[in-house]
């Protein structure tokens, strides 16, 4: 599309997103989550007070739009027309781009009051953006992320992402595809970043399923687990039954990475992959 | 008049760390992450610690050990040139 990370999809690729969906939905339905579909974006205050600004700011997108009068449209058409920079005639509007799949269930959980004793459980699905243009086809602007959602006590969140980090690998090698979990961090801004990463590496607070796709030194993190401890629980205020402040976790698929590490491994005829792993797909 | 380094710390400690418990009622050996201090306050010190010191700690500094306790900080500080004698 012009822009490192941006793509269009085929119906071919898109079909094959739309299975490993389904392939997730077989091992996640039978826990009853909740479906929340949310659009790619999110309130700009939503994002403040999740604290992503204080962290990943680098990562951060906001939309910003046109508010002028007649008179400032035509300077922003001189302007454009003379190769200037025309968005200097913006501002921005209340929204911002999803950064992470999970980002519009916290507020909507929170809306609703304490948690039950049985906590959250919530399926989520939606197209993501991340600031970091690559012409690597596995790191992408806009992509989408699968997620489960757990909010809960410490016990019920770490209990849900053990259980994913074992689903998460079974469903890989299900499709037939070569992988390994190690321990992440995720991309802190900065010096204090720096000290936020180790932290989270020291804590083991995040896990990542790789499976080489574009680098076999440098495999690509297809699917992530993530353990929050209580920091959206008091972001936003959501309580257990014993008033705590809520912990979450959440295990997040990156559906385009795993579809291109698919077409790495078996090849781009999807007719040709391996009998097991159409199987397992219903291709 | 010069104040130990000790006591700067704390200070900079009762400002920051959002802690549970009064820093003052903490040994200078007790776990201040036992005491309420989060990852993200230890963010929050450590900036205000740079600050207070007119010192950046090195990369291999930044992480939870560094932090854990006044006794941590004050060996850290040392190690980077802040002396329990200094100013």
């Amino acid at each position: 599309m012009g822009v490192d990370g941006l793509y269009g999809r085929s119906g071919a690729f898109e079909h094959v997103i739309d299975r490993i969906n389904a392939a997730i939905s077989v091992i996640g339905d039978p826990d009853r989550p909740e479906v929340m579909r949310f659009p790619p974006g999110i309130g700009k205050w939503q994002l403040e007070q999740s604290g992503y600004m204080r962290k990943f700011p680098q990562l951060a997108g906001t939309v910003y739009s046109f508010f002028g009068s007649d008179h400032e449209h035509r300077a922003l058409i001189e302007m454009l027309d003379k190769g200037g920079d025309w968005t200097e005639a913006q501002a921005t509007t209340q929204v911002a781009l999803t950064p992470a799949a999970c980002y519009g269930v916290y507020p909507t959980v929170a809306a609703r009051g304490r948690l039950s004793d049985d906590g959250a459980l919530v399926d989520i699905y939606a197209f993501c953006f991340r600031n970091e243009p690559s012409i690597d086809p596995a790191r992408m602007q806009m992509f989408r992320q699968r997620e489960h959602v757990r909010l809960g006590t410490h016990e019920q969140t770490v209990v849900f992402r053990d259980l994913w980090m074992s689903r998460g690998r079974a469903i890989i090698e299900s499709f037939g595809l070569p992988c390994d979990v190690a321990a992440a961090t995720d991309p802190f801004f900065g010096r204090a970043g720096k000290l936020l990463a180790t932290q989270q590496r020291e804590e083991h607070l995040k896990f990542e399923l790789l499976v080489p796709i574009t680098s076999k030194e440098e495999p690509t993190a297809c699917v992530s687990f993530n353990y929050h401890r209580d920091l959206f629980g008091r972001a936003w205020s959501i309580e257990t039954t014993a008033g705590e402040p809520a912990h979450s976790a959440c295990v997040g698929f990156g559906v385009e990475r795993i579809a291109l590490a698919l077409f790495k491994h078996h090849g781009f005829a999807v007719k040709d992959w391996p009998r097991d792993v159409r199987d397992v797909l219903g291709l | 008049m010069a104040q130990p380094v000790e006591a700067r710390v704390r200070a900079v400690l009762k400002q920051n760390a959002l802690l549970q418990a009064d820093i003052a009622g903490l040994a200078d050996d007790a776990d201040l992450y036992a005491a309420g201090l989060t990852s993200h306050a230890t963010v929050n010190l450590m900036l205000a610690l740079e600050e207070a010191f007119d010192i950046e700690f090195p990369d291999s500094l930044l992480r939870r050990r560094t932090f854990s306790s006044v006794n941590a900080i004050t060996q850290s500080l040392d190690e980077i040139g802040v002396h329990k004698a200094a100013a």
